[in-house]
């Protein structure tokens, strides 16, 4: 499931294709490709009703959230069971200094990735030393424990009840929905500039470094458990931003919004966009906010009792899960790529022959 | 005083629980290097199966049988369908997909029998049995746990120590590639651990059932608690899962006793922390040799 190569020859593509190609800055050419995503965007919440704006920020704020799992997985090898705990710790963050204080709202973001971004160093150092299914264990743990905390002290977490969250007024005559929904996609985009970016740099190859192989790594001159620690705190982060968002979208936050359900979508839409990959979670992004609805219907359809709608969801997360990881491991994305690519080298003399090696098996 | 004796008494029956899910998780890390996320699903499933049959009027001895055999049947079919095709892929594949097989198990159990517990009766009664005059928290059916679990762990040890079934499976996990030049049948015996693991999965389902709100989720908290459990024992040795079950126990039941039960799995993780920083290897494991 590695990133296919980087260095890709388009000397020996047609003139025109040559022309399309994208500046070689990475910079550059991420900047680019976000606002060629903002304006669609712009063009899709501006033509579509407020509930539908409302769950196209959903999207945005589970892409970064699966931006950071995939660069920890993909990118680096490590696997959390328990990123809806990273989620919670960011929602709970931000919705309490907006009960108890009148920060301005960014410094509440900043304080949610910061909070959740703490608990990824505390669980990171000891998954340092661990295997994969150690940290598995330790993360489904953690999903499962960090909810009760929240009951047990009531008084501060609201206990059923929950926080209150407040989304920042909307300026001029721009509705609610759109407003929040064009802060959680500048926020989605801004995440996924900034991680496109890290991936092309020094760190994003330490990482894959480090995944591919840690001694040679160490050997390498690369700080093999630093490494492990920076790329999951920046996951932990991710979801942190990710949680702090989900707040706003729901308006109260509750321990009943993170349950262990929720970190294991999280891991199945992943898996399903593509591991590794950060466009790939958009594909997830849209399996999470959609497949309860479609499972609502499809249940209804098949006239099944109240209440099998979520298991019904649950199971097709399961049979995502399994599926792909037999039958297609790259997730969509890699499917798309290689798609992509054999049309390419399908064509008469513009086959390259790196493509045959390096797509995805 | 009664209260430390009781919540100690607790433990241990909560701790032998715990043993046999933990033991079940060696079988199969023990053959396939594999952590079965999903085998406190299993045990779930096959418990709601007992339930199912209960229902109908099948004697309790004979469920609890049957059910043992389809946890037997569910292990192999697990390992042939699902983690067979795995082999030789990166390990974090099959962490992924026992945690599909994880909630593919319970959106089924929740689908058929919805999300209300129902309860499930236990073996013998669970009051307290009375000692001189008082009453402790330790029931008839607290020992039949204890025997049952011990019981395992014995059939398990003789299997793997005095049989020669026992050797070769150890063979076989230990060298696959040698074992099946000299004529051992592998893959066969790979079943067989994942299907030895589907009976102790089931025990523990039964033992859990009667004293927990009974329904899709029940088990969750057992397997990370039997996930403790396994790797303070060292993942591979079913006596430390035993000590491990009963050290996760116990800590379990005094956190729960003394602070609370809502802070439970929070003890655990706190627990499994700790051991994984102080000795990832286990209390009972080979010095590890890391393969370059």
């Amino acid at each position: 499931m590695s990133p296919p190569g980087t260095s890709r020859s388009w000397g020996d593509r047609a003139p025109w294709v040559r022309g399309l190609r994208l500046p070689t800055q990475p910079l550059v050419r991420h900047l680019l490709l976000a606002l060629c995503g903002a304006g669609l965007l712009y063009a899709i919440t501006s033509s579509l009703s407020p509930y539908n704006d409302f769950e196209v920020g959903e999207i945005a704020l589970y892409v970064i959230a699966l931006a950071g799992l995939s660069l920890l997985t993909g990118s680096n090898g490590q696997i959390s069971l328990g990123h809806g705990a990273f989620m919670a710790v960011g929602a709970y963050s931000a919705a309490l200094l907006m009960t108890h204080t009148h920060l301005n709202f960014l410094i509440e973001l900043v304080a949610a990735i910061g909070a959740a971004g703490l608990l990824g160093l505390v669980i990171g150092i000891p998954a340092t030393r661990l295997k994969g299914p150690y940290l598995a264990g330790l993360t489904l743990l953690l999903a499962l424990a960090l909810p009760p905390i929240a009951d047990k002290w009531s008084s501060t977490f609201g206990g059923d009840q929950g926080l209150t969250t407040t989304t920042p007024s909307a300026p001029g005559t721009i509705n609610p929905e759109e407003w929040l929904a064009w802060i959680q996609i500048i926020g989605a985009l801004i995440t996924l500039v900034l991680l496109a970016n890290l991936l092309r740099s020094r760190f994003g190859r330490s990482f894959r470094a480090v995944r591919d192989d840690e001694i040679a790594a160490s050997l390498a001159g690369i700080h093999v458990a630093r490494t492990k620690v920076i790329a999951f705190v920046i996951s932990a982060a991710c979801a942190g931003l990710a949680g702090a968002f989900l707040g706003l979208s729901t308006g109260v936050v509750n321990t009943g919004e993170f349950p262990l359900t929720l970190s294991i979508q999280l891991l199945a839409a992943m898996v399903l966009g593509g591991t590794g990959t950060l466009m790939g979670m958009w594909w997830g992004a849209i399996l999470l906010v959609y497949l309860p609805q479609w499972s609502t219907s499809l249940s209804g359809d098949f006239s099944l009792g109240s209440g099998a709608s979520a298991y019904l969801a649950t199971i097709i997360f399961g049979v995502v899960l399994i599926v792909v990881m037999i039958a297609a491991p790259t997730g969509i994305q890699g499917g798309l790529r290689w798609a992509w690519r054999r049309l390419w080298s399908l064509r008469p003399g513009t086959g390259d022959g790196m493509s045959k090696i390096s797509r995805p098996a | 005083m009664s209260l430390f004796v009781n919540v100690t008494l607790n433990g241990i029956a909560n701790g032998m629980i715990f043993a046999a899910l933990a033991l079940a998780l060696v079988l199969v890390f023990r053959a396939t290097r594999i952590v079965n996320f999903a085998q406190g699903a299993m045990g779930m499933m096959t418990t709601f199966i007992a339930s199912s049959l209960l229902g109908r009027g099948v004697g309790y001895w004979w469920a609890f049988l049957a059910v043992l055999v389809i946890g037997f049947v569910l292990g192999a079919l697990v390992e042939r369908v699902l983690i067979r095709p795995l082999q030789g892929k990166s390990e974090l594949n099959p962490v992924i997909v026992t945690i599909g097989l994880l909630v593919v198990l319970e959106g089924i159990a929740g689908t058929i029998y919805g999300n209300s517990s129902r309860g499930f009766p236990a073996a013998y009664s669970q009051s307290g049995l009375t000692l001189g005059h008082t009453k402790i928290a330790f029931s008839h059916f607290d020992v039949f746990i204890l025997v049952a679990v011990l019981v395992l762990m014995t059939a398990t040890l003789v299997l793997f120590r005095a049989t020669s079934l026992g050797l070769r499976m150890r063979a076989s996990a230990f060298a696959g590639e040698i074992s099946r030049l000299l004529g051992v049948r592998v893959g066969l015996l790979l079943t067989l651990g994942w299907a030895l693991a589907g009976v102790a999965g089931s025990l523990s389902g039964l033992l859990v059932a009667p004293t927990s709100s009974f329904g899709p989720y029940y088990m969750d908290l057992v397997l990370v608690y039997a996930f403790t459990a396994a790797v303070i024992g060292g993942l591979e040795s079913p006596v430390g899962a035993l000590i491990g079950g009963l050290i996760t126990g116990l800590s379990i039941s005094y956190v729960g006793g003394y602070l609370g039960s809502g802070l439970q799995p929070l003890g655990a993780l706190v627990l499994l922390m700790v051991a994984l920083m102080a000795r990832p290897e286990g209390i009972f494991a080979r010095p590890p040799a890391r393969r370059v």
